[in-house]
């Protein structure tokens, strides 16, 4: 392992002493060590502490991304942290849901940025996100069928009277 | 121009056709409705900075769409905004005209197969005067399509439509191969 993932690893180390099962395995990605919430119920405690603990400051959440995963009937979102100031480790946190009518909570309260971030994601994929204070279609239309970023997006025919496909 | 090849008279008298006058004054004060929507509105600010100076030809974008005469769609038309761009289009007064710029607006570009998001073409929506091909095309082709836009005003008139217009224009036009070989021969020589 590289320096820097041994970093995220020592950070890993110490969520995974207080969260124990509601966290996957480590996973030492030389590009962006990650684990998995398994217990999506919990992540908004996981994102908290990650959050205030004096040892972790990840007070940055640098990027929020939707996944979608077709064979596993599953959505997910991937959420890049780091720590800006104290220290220089990076964690990638996963959270799945289900594919049809699933819910993850929402972070928005935890790190602002994620306010938008999870309105894209919903937006693309349709997962929603409980509690978000504005959860609204943030790119397409509001009226827009169907979640683009879908793997098995298919796209309208008309749109307003429109035709969309070339 | 037009008018100077109407006689004048010692007198300071112009005998000229009131076709002749009207659409002299319509297109050597197109005012272009100010807006852009993507990478190619940049090159249409360039070309309505000075190094590039539109305003030799009296075009002037115009921030209302009821005072402007022209459309200049700018850049990638998505599904969320062509409808915006219809209302933008009603607005404005006639005879108005339409100039789609860069591939995106003329058939939907780079997004022609996937992008759900792109109208394929702004012509789906409103109809279009002249095109400018490019991605993003140069100052220099849309001054090319601002004086096609002149040339269809001047064979305008009382009485003749634009479709007739369009007609004697095709008749005119001229084939590009033979322009592109014509000014190579002559950089050569």
């Amino acid at each position: 392992m590289s320096p820097a993932v041994l970093e995220s690893k020592a950070a890993y180390d110490i969520i995974k002493e207080r969260f124990g099962d509601a966290v996957s395995e480590f996973d030492a990605n030389p590009t962006m060590p990650f684990f998995e919430v398994l217990d999506a119920s919990r992540w908004v405690d996981i994102a908290l502490y990650m959050r205030d603990n004096s040892l972790l400051q990840f007070n940055y959440l640098a990027c929020l991304s939707g996944m979608d995963y077709p064979e596993e009937e599953k959505l997910g979102i991937v959420c890049n942290l780091e720590c800006i100031g104290k220290y220089t480790h990076k964690l990638a946190v996963k959270v799945k849901c289900q594919r049809d009518g699933g819910s993850i909570p929402s972070v928005s309260c935890v790190w602002h940025t994620a306010n938008w971030h999870e309105r894209e994601a919903y937006d693309m994929y349709g997962m929603v996100f409980e509690d978000h204070p504005d959860l609204r279609r943030i790119l397409c239309p509001e009226d827009w069928t169907g979640y683009p970023l879908r793997k098995d997006y298919k796209v309208q025919e008309t749109y307003h009277g429109i035709k969309v496909p070339y | 121009m037009g008018l100077l090849d109407a006689k004048v008279s010692n007198r300071n008298v112009l005998v000229t056709s009131v076709d002749n006058v009207m659409n002299w004054a319509r297109l050597s004060s197109l005012w272009p409705m100010g807006f852009g929507l993507a990478c190619c509105a940049i090159e249409m600010m360039a070309t309505n900075a000075s190094n590039y100076d539109l305003e030799r030809f009296g075009i002037f974008p115009r921030s209302s769409p009821r005072q402007s005469d022209l459309m200049i769609v700018a850049g990638t038309v998505t599904m969320k905004m062509a409808e915006r761009v219809v209302t933008l289009y009603e607005q404005m007064p006639e005879p108005r005209y339409v100039l789609s710029m860069g591939s995106c607006s003329n058939c939907g570009g780079p997004y022609w197969d996937h992008g759900y998001h792109v109208l394929k073409g702004v012509d789906r929506v409103i109809p279009v005067d002249v095109y400018v091909p490019g991605c993003p095309p140069r100052p220099e082709a849309l001054i090319g399509g601002l004086m096609k836009i002149q040339e269809l005003i001047r064979m305008e008139g009382l009485g003749i439509s634009r479709e007739e217009a369009l007609k004697k224009l095709a008749e005119k036009s001229v084939d590009a191969q033979q322009v592109l070989d014509q000014t190579r021969k002559a950089a050569i020589a």
